[in-house]
């Protein structure tokens, strides 16, 4: 892992990754939606809102995916002071908030229809919600000191702390009664949807997780693009020779 | 179609996000990298000059 950990390095898997990566999130994403606005069925019961889990669910088990991510790196940059690991986080973390994000308002759209309303206080919707605010506090740690270090430092704090949130939202339809509905996907048995849908969904996730693949070169790229930049005005600002008293502006 | 308005906006929302997202990243990363390579340029003429 410390081999990997070496920016030099990562800009050379990720310059080879990115192209195939950002070729099958167009392949799958092109797939997905054709399966899930035209071939895939209505649901008995739900009708043709079921098409919404197509985007919701994915992007709640990338929600939980990339704050997994944020929590490792967030470690990692701890314990082992990897530069590529406070980095990683601080790129990854507005991904994370944008599938959150996603994942809400699809929710609303969904139980605006089916349940009647647009939100209720119930223990998934509401430790998701919660996810929502840890990454909107690690963007906000992350930015909030002008020594970068103190900030990335603070961040992987929340990140880890943040962490006891992730079974809470995954075991929270059984933990308490909710009006969510248990898990149909991820049980230890078969899961509970006819394959004609649940093909439209997984093709939907794998595009979610090569688009996050791809997203997430793109922001670490640009991440170490501007410590450079900071590191190379550093250096040329000791550097510049000191400009007599009268040619200055 | 029962309901056709909230999966179009579900989807509607979905690609405004992914694609801001996407396009923000993307023109971020030309930014900085052009601010890298003009930084870089201008220590060279600085070291050239002197």
């Amino acid at each position: 892992m410390h081999r990997f950990a070496n920016p030099a390095r990562f800009q050379r898997i990720a310059g080879a990754v990115l192209p195939w990566s950002a070729a099958a999130t167009v392949l799958l994403f092109a797939a997905g939606l054709w399966y899930a606005l035209l071939a895939s069925p209505p649901d008995y019961q739900q009708g043709e809102t079921v098409r919404i889990m197509y985007v919701h669910v994915p992007s709640a088990w990338m929600a939980m995916f990339v704050y997994a991510n944020l929590a490792i790196a967030g470690a990692v940059g701890l314990v082992w002071k990897h530069p590529l690991a406070d980095l990683a986080a601080k790129a990854i973390a507005p991904i994370g908030a944008t599938f959150t994000a996603l994942c809400l308002v699809t929710g609303s759209l969904w139980g605006q229809p089916m349940w009647g309303t647009w939100w209720v206080w119930d223990a998934r919707l509401t430790s998701v919600l919660i996810l929502f605010f840890l990454f909107l506090g690690h963007i906000a740690l992350t930015n909030a000191f002008d020594d970068a270090t103190r900030g990335s430092r603070a961040a992987a704090v929340l990140a880890l702390v943040g962490a006891v949130n992730l079974p809470i939202i995954k075991f929270s339809v059984d933990w308490w009664n909710t009006l969510h509905q248990p898990a149909s996907i991820t049980r230890l048995d078969a899961p509970a949807v006819d394959p004609s849908m649940l093909r439209p969904l997984l093709l939907m996730a794998l595009g979610f997780l090569f688009y996050f693949i791809t997203v997430a070169i793109l922001r670490i790229r640009a991440e170490i693009a501007a410590r450079k930049l900071r590191t190379l005005r550093l250096a040329q600002s000791i550097d510049a020779p000191a400009m007599p008293a009268g040619r200055r502006a | 179609m029962t309901h056709a308005i909230y999966v179009w906006a579900s989807y509607g929302v979905a690609a405004a996000l992914l694609i801001g997202l996407l396009l923000a990243s993307w023109f971020g990363l030309r930014a900085r990298e052009a601010e890298l390579d003009a930084a870089g340029d201008g220590g060279r003429r600085r070291r050239n000059r002197s």
